[in-house]
């Protein structure tokens, strides 16, 4: 153990947890890694690509080693930073990408091997042979890849999403976030304060500076508890928010029950949308490393994070109390490390500066000159010093290392504001163009002392409500340091040895040598060719000390290299939280039909057609296969009557004294000519001239026209006509409304519908001689209630369909089945609706797939000449007009043999290629009336073919069908059945 | 992003389905004796601005208005937003 005394943690609450299998105990308010450190325990996992021992390097979320997998089951959570991770009793934690144990892992091979594994190594070895891509290398990679691993399980807990909005949305709870929070607080406007620890008071909580001759966590407490009593403001602790998008919408994730180890009923994260008119980001600063041969050992790690491990987790950085510590900074924040430890009684033996006027604070020996080796393979045992070209090993338990620190910029740039550099601070701090109504305050605006912090965020605050024309009063803030720690640059030391500057991902200072030899010098080339910055923690510890390394090596400046700038999500945000809860049947609303309940009880087998679910067959008993149900079905249709519900069609209303005029416009064929109660088939065509939808168009008066469309296109249709009547047409005098939802429709159809229909009927005359074929009327049926009749047939039967309010749908279809049973009535599902449509050749979703044209469809002629519609002028254009692929009927040679929709139409004898394609088979079924698989599709010269036998190509299934080219009306060609 | 309709105020920008470039408002006249050059340029030549853009914007999930929005492509600031009826109206007085 190595528990110091003191701290922000609770010593009376132990918790228990494991890692790797074993038992330890915790104390609340611990994290992960501030408990494994308390244990002694050092070596915590493995890098990415030479699988090197690694330790805790940070102590927040920006660290790149320290990566668990946390749970089990179908809770495992990987590549979780420990650094971050609040501890709670009973959490079970697993170090990840070892093959053996952590302390033996084979994989380390990798490591002996890193000449193999130099910059691009990916593109210069795997080119070739080629052949060896697919079943090698890429196997190879895949398996390799990835640090945790997923449970492939579906994530049992519950997430949900939110909106919020407010005045001021302060990012970060430290210094200058509290400051700004407690100002616009008692301001008395909205107020949301978020920060991704579990914990507010940021580095407050981890320094030993006092704010009015008080520890500064007094005047934490004593913000958080009046902040706590104010109404309008809205505290989020375990909140991150991850990205600044448009017009203040902000996006934040909090961990709702993350840190308990069971969430009963609770959610596990919330997914937030927060409208904030101002913010201030006050995200603090992250500590810079300096790379230097074997730096990266368990044991070595940021000094800030081993100050805040001592200062607030009373952890010691060390496996044994009696290991020393060793710092090696460039700034005068470094000795602060060294002055907290001792006097935590932690044994600092020195601290190494390469400034030649670096001060010294305490009793540590101070060494000017730099630290340029490490030893001790799963934990750090010595370092070697070098001074006036001296080196010396000194034994050394931990190593705190500072190169400075790096304002956290990330959400004022997700606007693509490039940071600027600040020669004075050593760092890119937020440039122009942020982020409408941001301010950043504190360390992430360089304001990094304590005094400085409070102010600028309290100033901050007060400027974001002076812009909303509100005056908040400027609030009294304690007294507070204001030394701002001296550093001079440097960036990295020079010597033979791998000097890591990109932990997590293996990025090494000879990689960007590398790099910089084979030209990869802008920035984004640098980024891509080494992989430096693109793991999981975006390379938030090691962007710009490569960026000062390239510098150097090409003699530019830092602000001259550029940098690149940063884009959501700050931290990784997961999935499930994305999704928020709308998984699985959530994703979407289910849309029942009418007579879905009515279905039901018929056996049915439903199918989803868009949100909709609809009756695909009906089972009835006996029935093993579903081609029994659909091919009894079709039958029933073809013999006697069937009912089908239609709903789902798409219904638009279209009523006003220009409706006809308008409906001319948008069919390509003639409506405006269209007698009262008659019915006409419409083509629509999108404007560049293709077809895209059809269905049946009914004027029940002069100026009240009844649409109808596809399932699939209702809502585009919608959206179109009312683009013509709102944009192009404002000068007709025309309203539509969608009305899909309000009339439940049912088909009737079959040689026995009309003695069906005259059993629902109030006294309507359905006589041929009345109510021929495709006439339209308005009655009343069952007694009084209101309904539409339209004589249309879609599968070739006389046939109807009738409309009532959607909520006696399914009341009118129990009717129809019940005087109906004597008649053979049977429902049917759209399987047999798919089977009797191709057996009449019509139209449907894969004949209209937006590359057909009217001339393809034989339906060209229905482009009217007479007048303007949307599409006309360029379906007549070249290419489109003399297509000459034509939709026809296919039938096998062998009557045995299935023809498969997407096959290839080739001439008998030709070799098959793109240039020798005939076309497509569009849609198949077995046909029970023909006795045999039949198919439409489109053909070249097609309607000149008749009789030919060509060749149905399927060659994904290695299979192809002799087919003969016939007509696409296998039943009743003449129509008469439908006009009887 | 919000965007703030005449009629309704401001509403989330996930309730509007998005079409684009408002020339499409502009549908040359089919009889005219280049209609075909015509339409080939309006169905599918468009500018595509970096800076100020007037842009068709459906109200689906709302009153199914068609708006005319006048967006800045870079900072997605949005300077106008008229609903494209009127505008419509206006244009064919002016023709």
């Amino acid at each position: 153990m190595t528990r110091l005394t003191g701290g922000v943690i609770d010593h009376e609450t132990a918790l228990r947890f494991t890692f790797n299998g074993k038992t330890y105990s915790g104390r609340k308010g611990d994290t992960l890694a501030s408990a494994l450190l308390a244990n002694g325990v050092q070596l915590v996992g493995r890098s990415f690509k030479y699988h090197r021992p690694r330790g805790v390097l940070s102590a927040g979320s920006e660290e790149p080693n320290a990566l668990v997998t946390l749970r089990g089951g179908a809770r495992e959570e990987p590549n979780t930073r420990a650094t971050v991770t609040e501890l709670f009793d009973g959490l079970v934690a697993r170090s990840q990408n070892h093959v053996g144990p952590l302390h033996r892992d084979v994989m380390a091979v990798n490591d002996l091997l890193s000449p193999l594994f130099a910059s691009g190594f990916y593109y210069k070895t795997f080119m070739w042979p080629r052949a060896f891509w697919e079943k090698l290398y890429e196997p190879l990679i895949r398996h390799a890849a990835g640090l945790g691993r997923l449970s492939g399980e579906a994530d049992p807990d519950a997430y949900d999403k939110g909106f919020l909005h407010c005045d001021l949305l302060v990012i970060g709870g430290g210094a200058a976030g509290l400051a700004a929070a407690l100002a616009a607080g008692r301001a008395g406007v909205k107020v949301i304060l978020a920060d991704e620890d579990f914990q507010f008071g940021g580095r407050l909580l981890a320094e030993t500076h006092q704010l009015d001759g008080m520890p500064a966590t007094s005047w934490v407490t004593a913000v958080m508890a009046e902040l706590s009593g104010l109404e309008n403001v809205r505290l989020m602790p375990r909140t991150t928010v991850f990205g600044a998008y448009d017009h203040g919408i902000y996006g934040a994730v909090e961990r709702v029950s993350d840190h308990v180890s069971a969430a009963d009923g609770e959610v596990r994260q919330t997914l937030w949308r927060i409208t904030a008119k101002r913010s201030v980001l006050a995200a603090g600063a992250t500590e810079r490393h300096i790379p230097f041969p074997n730096n990266d050992r368990p044991g070595i790690m940021l000094a800030g994070a081993m100050r805040a491990y001592a200062n607030r987790w009373a952890a010691s950085p060390t496996r044994h109390p009696s290991d020393p510590v060793i710092i090696f900074t460039n700034n005068d924040d470094g000795h602060r490390t060294a002055t907290d430890l001792l006097a935590k009684g932690v044994p600092v033996t020195a601290v190494v500066d390469p400034r030649d006027d670096a001060p010294t604070f305490g009793a540590y020996e101070l060494i000017t000159g730099v630290v340029d080796d490490t030893k001790g393979r799963l934990g750090l045992t010595s370092v070697r010093v070098t001074q006036n070209g001296q080196s010396r090993w000194m034994p050394c338990g931990a190593l705190g290392v500072s190169g400075g620190w790096n304002p956290n910029v990330h959400l004022s740039s997700h606007h693509r504001s490039k940071p600027v550099w600040d020669e004075a601070l050593l760092a890119f701090v937020p440039g122009k163009d942020l982020p409408n109504g941001m301010i950043v305050a504190g360390a992430a605006v360089g304001q990094g002392t304590t005094a400085k912090a409070l102010r600028s965020g309290m100033e901050a605050a007060v400027s974001s409500l002076a812009a909303l024309g509100i005056s908040a009063e400027r609030i009294d803030l304690p007294d507070a340091d204001d030394t701002a720690a001296a550093q001079t640059a440097f960036w990295h030391v020079s010597r033979k040895g791998r000097a890591w500057v990109d932990f997590q991902n293996d990025v090494t200072v000879k990689d960007i040598v590398l790099a910089h030899q084979e030209n990869m010098r802008p920035v984004e080339h640098l980024k891509r060719w080494t992989t430096l910055g693109m793991a999981t923690d975006q390379g938030k510890t090691s962007n710009i000390s490569a960026l000062a390394v390239m510098a150097e090596l090409t003699g530019k400046s830092l602000p001259e290299t550029g940098t690149t700038i940063f884009r959501p999500p700050y931290t990784g945000v997961t999935l499930s939280v994305l999704g928020g809860g709308d998984t699985g049947k959530h994703f979407r609303p289910t849309r029942y039909t009418p007579t879905h309940q009515w279905s039901a009880s018929q056996g049915a087998t439903f199918v989803e057609v868009g949100a909709w679910l609809r009756a695909q067959y009906f089972v009835q008993p006996g029935e093993t296969h579903w081609r029994q149900s659909v091919d009894r079905e079709v039958l029933a249709v073809r013999r006697g009557v069937g009912l089908c519900d239609v709903t789902t069609l798409g219904k638009i209303d279209v009523q006003g004294p220009d409706a006809a005029e308008f409906l001319n416009r948008i069919y390509c064929n003639m409506m405006g000519t269209l007698a009262v109660g008659r019915v006409r088939y419409g083509l629509m065509l999108r404007e560049d001239g293709h077809a895209y939808d059809d269905g049946t168009c009914a004027r029940l008066s002069e100026n009240h026209f009844v649409v109808t469309t596809t399932t699939a296109n209702a809502a585009l249709v919608y959206r179109n006509m009312e683009f013509a009547r709102q944009c192009l047409w404002p000068d007709l005098n025309v309203s539509l409304i969608s009305t899909t939802d309000a009339w439940a429709q049912i088909a009737v159809a079959g040689p026995n519908s009309r003695t069906l229909l005259s059993r629902v009927v109030d006294g309507f005359d359905l006589s041929n001689e009345v109510f021929p074929f495709m006439a339209c009327a308005e009655l009343t049926v069952c007694g009084g209630l209101r309904a539409r009749l339209f004589r249309i047939s879609f599968s070739g039967e006389l046939a109807y369909e009738i409309a009532v309010p959607a909520r006696y749908g399914n009341a009118l279809m129990e009717r129809l089945a019940q005087v109906g049973a004597d008649l053979g009535a049977t429902p049917y599902g759209t399987e047999a609706l798919g089977v009797m449509r191709i057996e009449k050749g019509h139209a449907a979703g894969s004949e209209l797939n937006g590359q057909t044209t009217a001339q393809m469809l034989s339906l060209g002629r229905m482009v009217s000449e007479k007048k303007d519609s949307i599409g006309a002028v360029m379906s007549r254009r070249e290419g489109l007009a003399q297509d000459k692929r034509r939709l026809v009927g296919f039938r096998p040679v062998d009557k045995s043999e299935a023809i498969v929709a997407g096959s290839h139409l080739f001439t008998q004898g030709e070799t098959r290629n793109t240039t020798t394609d005939q076309g497509w088979i569009t849609s198949a079924a077995y046909s029970p009336h023909v006795g045999s698989s039949i198919a439409i599709g489109f053909l070249e010269e097609g309607d000149a073919r008749m009789g030919e036998v060509v060749i149905a190509a399927n060659p994904l299934e290695g299979r192809e069908v002799r087919v003969e080219v016939v007509s696409p009306h296998f039943v009743d060609p003449e129509g008469g059945r439908l006009r009887d | 992003m919000l965007i703030p309709h005449p009629l309704l105020g401001l509403r989330d920008a996930q309730e509007f389905t998005y079409l684009g470039d408002a020339s499409l408002l502009n549908r040359p006249d089919a009889s005219s004796p280049d209609a075909a050059v015509a339409f080939y340029d309006y169905v599918y030549l468009r500018d595509n601005p970096a800076g100020v853009h007037r842009e068709l914007w459906f109200h689906e999930q709302g009153d199914r208005s068609w708006l005319i929005v006048t967006r800045n492509t870079l900072t997605h600031e949005i300077l106008n937003a008229e609903l494209a009826f009127k505008s419509a109206v206006k244009s064919e007085v002016l023709a």
